[in-house]
């Protein structure tokens, strides 16, 4: 579904990713982990097309989509969710997630049709998806930590992505927060059919909810395999999980 | 819904406040209130960008003095009749703000700021230097328009219907699907991409409609003066609108056409006692900048001040 081939990006002088080849299969959960300024995000920015890699391609679904831009890929069906709560912090969690929703209804250059009760059941049912109805007409900026987060996974799933990215879902929560944001993600990601691909630093949450792992070290792929594969690989143990198991 | 119900009792309130402005003042109250219109206009043209989309135009005047000369020219130097006349300068405020538009929004913030001023001030050279057309530093003088507009309270119920129209269309764009988006981009421009929305798009489709409404009003002054001057192109005429905006309140859709009220009937009043007017029009500005961050109309609301959903 995704192939990542010969992907690098040089910051001036600083290679951040260099010669990076990955394959997601459809319908997988595909973790990328490795220890901070691996090039996780860096990754993930080239891909969704937020930064324009320096050599290599991307394909998604056979299509080559290097160098696209944010707005073209998602309407390819890729969504993304960011390490830090990425919504519309003025508008009400109704009001983020229909604005989402009027996008992926193409319905941006409407100009006379009142906006209000548009896709109004279609909101709703995403909102309660993720577990926000009490909260629906709250503004979204006075919502705890996990309940944004929970708000920035719902607008990527407005757009009805094939294939998602989320870069550390469960950055700042806390740990019941993070038990929470698993369950609904493996929940979401099993009704729709979704392709997961995601960054983690928390170890249990990796090992309870991928298929497969790539490894990231300095900007290259170190293993790629399923957990077990990739617990037992001793070049990974060596590097990155050292001696003390759960990095 | 109680939002668009508040919004179509205060249009409708206000229109009938200004429709009996002939029955209760003379001539002189007359040209003041079509005045205000104009003004209205060219602020709710304006707040589009800056409330809605949190687009900072420092060049707004452009739109506003192209479509005023073109409809002078148009009327008088070659006869024109009204309708095609306004159309027409009013198409090329349009033209105007696409072209401008297409660059400036390449650009953000600040940036935004400087290059719709520069174009702007460019329009200006070419008013100010092309003598044989716009009458340059004397002004274009002598505007000829069709009799029933010449009498005082003939354009002042014209320009009532045309700012309700157009009024009535901002609107329905501010809470229309679009104007839900452009709150998203307002908000939020990274994540709005990430959403498939095309921001630079939806910022292009906003400063032209914005300059077209201004265009609307421009066209409406010139008739209004009957004459066009190269001030009106000039930086102040820009930074005027803003003033507006902002005293009225960005955060609402009337806001600016209080605000634009307020400080011209302050201006009247005040230029007739002291001569001190920028002086205490900088007193004001800085007491509601302190004490009413949501504007004048804020004083008068209550709950949140975000645009879409309320007055």
């Amino acid at each position: 579904m995704l192939e990542i081939s010969g992907l690098s990006k040089d910051f001036s002088g600083f290679l951040a990713l260099s010669d990076v080849n990955l394959s997601v299969r459809e319908g997988e959960r595909h973790a990328v982990i490795g220890p901070n300024g691996a090039g996780k995000s860096t990754l993930f920015n080239a891909i969704s097309g937020y930064l324009k890699p320096t050599t290599g391609r991307v394909h998604l679904s056979g299509n080559d989509i290097t160098g696209e831009k944010p707005h073209t890929l998602v309407r390819r069906g890729m969504g993304r969710s960011f390490q830090r709560v990425n919504i519309f912090p003025d508008l009400t969690v109704h009001e983020n997630v229909q604005a989402a929703l009027l996008a992926h209804h193409k319905r941006m250059f409407d100009l006379f049709t009142p906006g209000a009760k548009l896709y109004r059941d279609e909101t709703n049912a995403i909102i309660e998806q993720v577990g926000l109805s009490e909260e629906a007409a709250r503004v979204s900026g006075t919502l705890a930590y996990g309940k944004q987060k929970q708000l920035e996974f719902a607008l990527s799933l407005a757009t009805d992505p094939k294939i998602l990215l989320l870069d550390e879902p469960t950055a700042g929560m806390s740990p019941r927060e993070t038990m929470e944001i698993l369950a609904l993600i493996k929940r979401i990601q099993e009704a729709r059919g979704l392709t997961l691909v995601f960054t983690e630093h928390d170890m249990e949450f990796v090992f309870a909810i991928a298929d497969r792992l790539t490894v990231l070290v300095q900007g290259t792929p170190l293993a790629t395999g399923s957990p077990e594969e990739v617990r037992d690989n001793e070049d990974v143990q060596r590097v990155y999980l050292g001696g003390h198991g759960a990095a | 819904m109680s939002a668009a119900r508040t919004s179509l009792l205060v249009g409708v309130l206000m229109t009938a406040v200004f429709a009996a402005v002939p029955f209760f003042f003379g001539d002189y109250g007359v040209y003041l209130g079509a005045e205000i219109l104009i003004y209205i206009l060219f602020a709710l043209a304006f707040n589009l960008m800056l409330g809605q989309g949190g687009l900072v135009s420092f060049g707004h005047a452009a739109y506003f003095a192209i479509a005023s000369y073109a409809v002078a020219i148009l009327l008088t130097t070659y006869s024109w009749p009204l309708l095609p006349a306004f159309v027409v300068a009013v198409a090329l405020s349009c033209a105007a703000a696409v072209v401008i538009g297409a660059l400036c929004v390449r650009l953000t913030a600040i940036y935004f700021a400087m290059l719709t001023l520069a174009f702007s001030q460019l329009v200006w050279a070419i008013a100010f230097k092309w003598n044989a057309v716009t009458g340059g530093d004397e002004g274009f003088v002598g505007v000829s328009v069709p009799q029933y507009l010449a009498e005082p309270t003939g354009f002042f119920y014209f320009a009532l219907a045309i700012v309700a129209v157009c009024a009535v269309l901002l609107w329905l764009i501010t809470h229309s699907a679009f104007g839900r988006i452009l709150r998203a981009t307002k908000e939020n421009p990274r994540r709005a991409e990430f959403l498939g929305i095309n921001v630079r798009r939806i910022r292009l489709v906003t400063f032209v409609i914005s300059g077209t409404f201004t265009g609307v009003a421009g066209a409406l002054f010139a008739i209004f003066n009957r004459a066009v001057f190269v001030e009106s192109a000039w930086w102040t005429k820009s930074a005027e609108v803003l003033v507006m905006t902002i005293l009225g309140g960005v955060g609402s859709f009337f806001g600016p056409a209080l605000g634009a009220t307020v400080l011209i009937l302050l201006d009247r009043l005040i230029t007739e006692f002291t001569q001190y007017w920028p002086t205490v029009l900088a007193i004001i500005l800085i007491a509601v900048l302190f004490f009413l961050p949501n504007g004048l109309i804020g004083a008068f609301r209550r709950g949140r001040s975000t645009g879409a959903g309320d007055a």
